[in-house]
């Protein structure tokens, strides 16, 4: 038998490498989609699950809105340039972070 | 592929049949002998938890949820029909749905014992299932014999709480149009903590508001343990003053310690007797009956304490407790919608878990809460609490959260949209 070349030795080791990496990230992925979603689903108590209202709602549906409209909304009712009822209070309450998280989930949703 | 088919098709009539014999009611689902995740109660948090774990893993992991009652009848919005401007049907939904299109497992039964160390739910009708995670959102228990007499003349139909929404709601109606106008409605309210801290206030309002409609030499007496109104009160006592006044009438202070159901009395620990014609005795709460039972009430065994990252027991490992039945963190309210905040946060932890992820480090949990102070005008408490991991609590965010700034028609409209809304997210 022949040894292995050493050019074949670190392939194999940085293909391993990848592997693992690629495993990790996939992990890593899967974590954050979960937390996000847990996060996003704050809001479906009043706007609907997955953002989806019931028919008839005045209360708007979140699902497939812009994420720049949304983001800027949610800032405008923070900063209090929109008015509103309840959405000024429950903004003061959340961090920019969440704030992004939301409207990514939201406009990747079908309506 | 054919003889494949035909082996499934047996099993699965088999475990039809087991079915059968175990129930007998083919409305229900089949009582599993193990379940990844064991739901104790279909409230608004119960109903959240499974539905969310089912869709937060994607479907991948199995839920059986144990629900004695065979539909859902909610607290929110229960006053309304007190007062006349909505039905039993309006707050009625099935559970249809979140077996149909959520595939959770609907065992309609009472649970008569937790063994957190064997890991096993036992039912009333006598089978156990298995679990991996247990969630126990139990809701209430009224404790009847705080006050004297009270637990025989609530058991008469005499005197109503009307707390835990579904026939004594109606009841208390019925009453309150059999009264003479002329006569008096009474509520007492205990100390806080208690379940929907506004929710007597707001029934106050809407028995004021049908008395001035139907019955206007009626009054409506509010008699409350609490020092002064515990939710939203200079709203409530405004509206109460500009629209109500020689109807209402609001006493603090005054804690019922006995009910004489001969004469319709109420007796206080130091005030004098009052009479009215129609009861409402609210007794002091605690958690649900079986989470009292199973050790994990353990906070002045009232209250099950919390580990508030997952919401798991911190008397028993994997068992999550949710919604009314826990030990509140500062500013928490016992609401619906908070419940169904706690449903989501312990659904993900809980898939998280079984799942070999980490936990979310920060969740957050939302409530709104409306009250109506008429069949039109509403009054709303929000606030946002966010998961501090320095101190393991939740804590609400400083300058977050308020009130409404009056009564008005909007959020009349946005509080029947926010009912129908959350009763979709938590069961459809």
């Amino acid at each position: 038998m022949k040894t292995t070349s050493p050019h074949l030795l670190r392939l194999l080791a940085v293909t391993a490498l990848m592997l693992g990496a690629n495993v990790a990230s996939h992990a890593q992925d899967k974590t954050t989609q979960l937390h996000n979603r847990a996060t996003a689903a704050m809001c479906a108590n009043c706007h609907g699950t997955e953002g989806r209202t019931i028919e008839g709602s005045a209360i708007p549906s979140l699902a497939g809105m812009p994420k720049d409209y949304m983001v800027l909304q949610m800032k405008a009712f923070k900063e209090g340039t929109r008015p509103a009822t309840v959405m000024h209070q429950i903004t003061k309450g959340l961090t920019d972070a969440q704030i992004d998280t939301i409207a990514t989930y939201y406009a990747a949703t079908k309506r | 592929m054919k003889r494949r088919s035909f082996v499934q098709a047996s099993m699965a009539l088999g475990s039809f049949g087991a079915l059968g014999s175990m129930v007998g009611c083919a409305s229900v689902g089949r009582v599993p002998e193990k379940a990844r995740v064991v739901v104790v109660g279909g409230g608004y948090g119960g109903a959240t938890a499974a539905k969310y774990v089912r869709m937060l893993s994607n479907y991948q992991i199995d839920v059986t949820l144990i629900e004695p009652n065979g539909e859902f009848v909610s607290c929110p919005i229960s006053n309304l029909v007190i007062g006349g401007s909505k039905t039993m049907a309006d707050i009625t939904t099935p559970y249809d749905k979140l077996s149909g299109k959520h595939g959770v497992n609907i065992v309609r039964d009472y649970v008569a014992s937790v063994d957190p160390v064997k890991k096993t739910v036992t039912l009333a009708s006598g089978p156990s299932i298995r679990y991996d995670k247990l969630v126990m959102s139990p809701g209430i228990d009224l404790m009847f014999n705080t006050i004297e007499g009270l637990k025989e003349a609530n058991a008469s139909g005499q005197i109503l709480q009307a707390w835990k929404a579904g026939p004594e709601t109606l009841a208390l109606r019925k009453q309150l149009e059999a009264m003479d106008d002329g006569g008096v409605y009474a509520i007492t309210i205990p100390e806080a903590p208690y379940r929907c801290p506004p929710g007597p206030y707001e029934r106050a309002s809407q028995v004021a508001h049908y008395f001035k409609q139907h019955k206007p030499k009626s009054k409506v007496l509010i008699l409350d343990a609490n020092q002064d109104v515990t939710s939203k009160g200079p709203l409530f006592k405004k509206f109460w003053a500009d629209n109500y006044k020689g109807i209402l009438e609001y006493v603090p202070q005054h804690k019922v310690v006995a009910v004489d159901a001969k004469t319709n009395t109420l007796k206080f620990d130091v005030q004098n007797d009052v009479k009215a014609n129609v009861l409402n005795v609210l007794p002091a709460m605690r958690a649900g009956g079986i989470a009292v039972q199973s050790s994990l009430a353990n906070v002045n065994a009232r209250w099950c304490g919390v580990h508030y990252q997952t919401f798991e027991s911190t008397q028993a490992k994997d068992i999550h407790v949710i919604g009314d039945s826990i030990m509140i963190a500062p500013l928490m309210p016992k609401s619906g919608h908070m419940a169904n905040s706690h449903g989501k946060v312990t659904a993900a932890a809980i898939v998280a878990q079984l799942s070999d992820m980490p936990v979310n480090p920060a969740p957050f949990l939302s409530n709104t809460c409306y009250s109506f102070v008429n069949d039109k005008l509403v009054v709303h408490v929000a606030s946002v609490h966010q998961y501090d991991a320095k101190d393991k609590t939740y804590k609400t965010v400083p300058g977050s959260g308020g009130v409404s700034s009056a009564p008005n028609e909007l959020e009349g409209i946005y509080a029947w949209n926010w009912a129908q809304n959350i009763w979709a997210d938590s069961l459809m």
